[in-house]
């Protein structure tokens, strides 16, 4: 009885190390670039990795497949090189000789990838799982572009000075020449006393009263 | 101050001090091609050896057109069609080719500017547009055409220009860039409202500013590193290539038109000095500070495409180095830059059938600092790829778009000036129109026929122009010009003129020059020119994503009512010279008692009598 328990029990870890082998049909092949991802901050790979990585899969597994108990004992390991890859493959909790199928696992991993990656603190270009492409972020398209933003500022600053330069000297000439009246009037005015003033001499009332030497300002616009 | 409004004798406007006169002038002269296309020329023509023949033109061409469009502008007081129909009014026709070729080189600078405009609208988002691939409609992968070329390439061709796939494909308008366009003219308007008084005050800033941003440039870019990979490329000098006649004959030209004289500008610059200006001082500084700004302007250039070069080799290696490490699964970071090549000779004399089947890219510095590029090609391709790998892309990309834009819209001022002023001088429209709304027809009549440019094919166009208006007629006006001044106004005048206005006679070396060397280095450069030119039927680059070999361009040859166009573009201009000379032949033949081909009628009396109609009117 004890041997073929133990018969058994070789055959199955046997079995086992058959399934998960490089090129294994379904299994998937990892390589993580964990220098290149932190650089000074890089962790080692070794063992306690190892287990956290068979654990996460095993969490991934159960997020998909709700209801299959997946252990980390389900996710088998092979070939783990220098470079940090290894080939995994899953097997159903209900039997352990049988794996998982590709898609299942495929799908299992693209629904947790962000999990999986941020357990490594690592990317979808430095934890890669060869044959699953990651999905692209969509992109951050604001409602109005960036640059009409920037356009309607520059516009709108050179249309406000092109209004300005055109319509300032008419505006200015207008008001200049509403205060040459009023000066006018006031000169007019003066006139007339001055006049009532000299009656006597009569001379300086008589004939146009010159203005050019009154006010300079308003003839020498140079 | 410009003409005073009260009395009737219209004053000529005049500069508020000499240093605007100046930056105007160096403004003018020193434009998008100091910067984009002088480098290049440097690179491919053996570096510092290329300032050989450079600095033989600037002394023996350059210099002496200048001088001489400088001096007649000021003595004669009036716009370019004025000048040369006071010297004789035989030689009418020149000024009003500089205004044609002045009309047709302003409508598509300014659509270079106006995508200026838009890269720098562009350029205050995070991250920069041009540095990624937009995703394709299913969100499954980028897009085809951008992940075949690279995303500034895509940005410039599809996102930019969307252009067609050769010139006769002309499709539609895009809004986009009808808009950039109507913002770049408004600028130019607004600066030139009030001719050259609001002008003059916008040069202390366009002038200025390339320099200021140029010289930012050249203290980032030399710390980048690879800058001295670069600037050792450009200055070390390859003395064999002088040997090229095609050197002297691209030195001879890029200084021609690197100075701008024939345009008419310059003349209508000078004619507003004070008649007693040391013109020739003015013409040295000119002439040297725009040489000097091109040799400045390389520098930055180049340490930048040593950056990006340097960049593009190290991330091929980079690659290489991460295909070795994950096919022979290497630990990480065992083979780096520094001993990649050992390494690879390692491993390919070890396993050399696996290293052969993973089809590494060569990488090859040499190679990279080869792919040199100028004109539209270096500023919206080149630089934006390098600016997108320096820290703070941003900043740079906004102060080098700024600096382009500043460049550009000076040398528009001495274009528009070229147009203004010989229309306000041929009275073409009516004297009641405000100053303000004659420029503005101006403006809009420039705006309308540049829309052609705002076309899928826009781009197409704009090389034919910058191709061959600015070319042909302006070698054959400058002949003109000088053979005008110093043979037919004669050498004796013009040498009272400058001493008149300057004190003193013109030396040996001027008078060499315009007598002998300059006329005789123009017909040359003007006859090589035209037979390098027409040895071959001219092709074009352009941008097919369907082409076999995308994204290499494809170049063919330009269909057949284009080069009837190019020819036009050549002629046109140019037959006002014989044209108004045969005007004038016949008037004269028919009445010639009439003798208004004598030196006797001065404008200044036509306007009295005119005032004298109006008073008594």
């Amino acid at each position: 009885m004890l041997e073929k328990i133990l018969l058994l029990f070789c055959l199955s870890s046997a079995l086992a190390e058959n399934l998960c082998r490089p090129d294994a049909s379904n299994g998937y092949k990892v390589r993580l670039s964990i220098k290149r991802a932190l650089g000074d901050e890089a962790y080692v790979w070794n063992q306690d990795e190892m287990f956290l990585f068979r654990a996460t899969l095993a969490f991934a597994m159960r997020n998909h497949l709700s209801g299959q108990d997946f252990q980390v004992s389900n996710i088998l390991v092979c070939d783990e090189t220098p470079r940090v890859s290894f080939w995994f493959i899953v097997t159903s909790p209900l039997d352990a000789t049988r794996p998982v199928g590709k898609e299942d696992v495929e799908e299992a991993i693209r629904k947790s990838r962000s999990r999986i990656n941020s357990a490594f603190l690592l990317t979808d270009q430095t934890l890669e799982f060869i044959g699953i492409i990651p999905t692209l972020a969509a992109p951050v398209s604001p409602d109005t572009p960036p640059w009409l933003i920037v356009f309607g500022v520059v516009m709108g600053s050179v249309g406000a000075g092109i209004i300005v330069l055109l319509v300032y000297p008419v505006v200015h000439k207008r008001l200049k020449k509403d205060e040459e009246e009023e000066e006018l009037e006031e000169e007019e005015g003066e006139e007339e006393t001055r006049r009532v003033k000299t009656m006597e001499n009569g001379a300086a009332g008589d004939g146009a009263h010159n203005l050019s030497f009154t006010d300079d300002e308003r003839f020498t616009q140079m | 101050m410009a003409e005073t409004a009260d009395s009737g004798v219209k004053e000529r406007a005049k500069w508020d001090n000499k240093a605007q006169y100046l930056l105007t002038s160096i403004g003018f002269a020193v434009g998008l091609g100091n910067v984009w296309r002088f480098p290049y020329l440097c690179q491919i023509y053996g570096g510092g050896a290329f300032l050989i023949p450079y600095l033989i033109a600037l002394v023996f061409q350059g210099l002496p057109l200048l001088y001489l469009e400088l001096a007649v502008g000021q003595r004669f007081r009036v716009g370019s069609i004025g000048v040369w129909k006071s010297i004789s009014p035989l030689l009418g026709g020149v000024g009003i080719a500089s205004m044609i070729v002045s009309f047709l080189v302003c409508i598509f600078y300014n659509t270079i500017l106006s995508w200026v405009l838009w890269y720098f609208f562009h350029s205050f988002q995070n991250p920069l547009p041009w540095s990624q691939c937009p995703l394709n409609e299913n969100r499954t992968g980028y897009n085809v055409e951008c992940e075949k070329s690279t995303p500034v390439n895509y940005f410039w061709y599809r996102e930019t220009l969307n252009i067609s796939t050769d010139i006769e494909t002309s499709g539609s308008m895009h809004w986009w860039l009808v808009v950039c366009l109507a913002s770049a003219w408004c600028v130019v308007y607004i600066c030139f409202i009030k001719g050259i008084e609001s002008m003059g005050k916008a040069v202390y800033v366009t002038a200025t500013f390339p320099y200021l941003v140029l010289t930012i440039f050249l203290i980032r870019a030399t710390t980048l590193p690879g800058a001295t990979d670069g600037l050792m490329y450009l200055f070390t000098p390859k003395w064999e290539i002088l040997k090229n006649p095609q050197v002297w004959l691209d030195a001879a030209t890029q200084i021609f038109f690197s100075l701008s004289v024939a345009f008419g500008g310059l003349i209508s610059f000078s004619s507003y000095n004070p008649a007693k200006n040391n013109c020739e001082r003015d013409a040295v500084i000119v002439g040297v500070i725009n040489s000097a700004t091109s040799i400045y302007a390389s520098i930055p250039i180049f340490s930048i495409l040593g950056f990006k070069a340097t960049n593009v080799y190290n991330s091929c290696r980079m690659e290489n180095i991460l295909d070795l490490t994950n096919h022979f699964e290497l630990a990480e970071q065992n083979i780096t830059l520094e001993n990649y090549d050992q390494w690879f000779d390692h491993l390919n004399s070890t396993y050399p059938d696996q290293v052969a089947s993973l089809k590494l890219r060569p990488c090859d510095l040499q190679k990279f600092l080869d792919q040199s590029a100028s004109g539209t090609g270096l500023a919206f391709i080149v630089f934006t790829e390098a600016v997108i790998e320096m820290p703070g892309s941003q900043v740079w990309a906004v102060l080098f778009f700024i600096m382009l834009f500043s460049l550009g819209l000076s040398s528009m001022f001495g274009n528009i000036e070229g147009i203004l002023t010989p229309i306000n001088d041929l009275k073409l429209l009516p004297n009641w129109i405000p100053h303000e709304v004659k420029t503005a027809i101006i403006c809009m009549i420039c705006f309308l026929t540049a829309l052609l440019f705002t076309l899928s094919s826009g781009n197409y166009w704009v090389e034919v122009f910058n191709g061959y208006v600015g070319s042909v007629p302006l070698l054959i006006i400058a002949f003109f010009e000088i053979i005008g001044v110093v043979y037919v106004h004669g050498m004796k005048n013009f040498s009272d003129d400058i001493y008149f206005m300057t004190g003193s006679r013109p030396n040996i070396y001027w008078k060499a020059c315009w007598m002998v060397i300059s006329p005789l280095m123009l017909l040359v450069v003007f006859v090589a020119y035209v037979v390098v030119q027409a040895q071959k039927h001219p092709t074009y680059p352009t941008w097919n994503p369907n082409y076999d070999e995308f994204p290499e361009t494809k170049v063919i040859p330009y269909p057949d009512w284009v080069f009837g166009i190019i020819i036009l573009l050549c002629v046109v201009p140019v037959t006002s010279i014989p044209l108004v000379a045969l005007y004038r032949l016949i008037r004269r033949v028919r009445s010639p008692d009439r003798g208004d081909l004598n030196n006797y009628c001065n404008e200044g009396f036509e306007i009295e009598t005119q005032e004298q109609n109006n008073r008594r009117t």
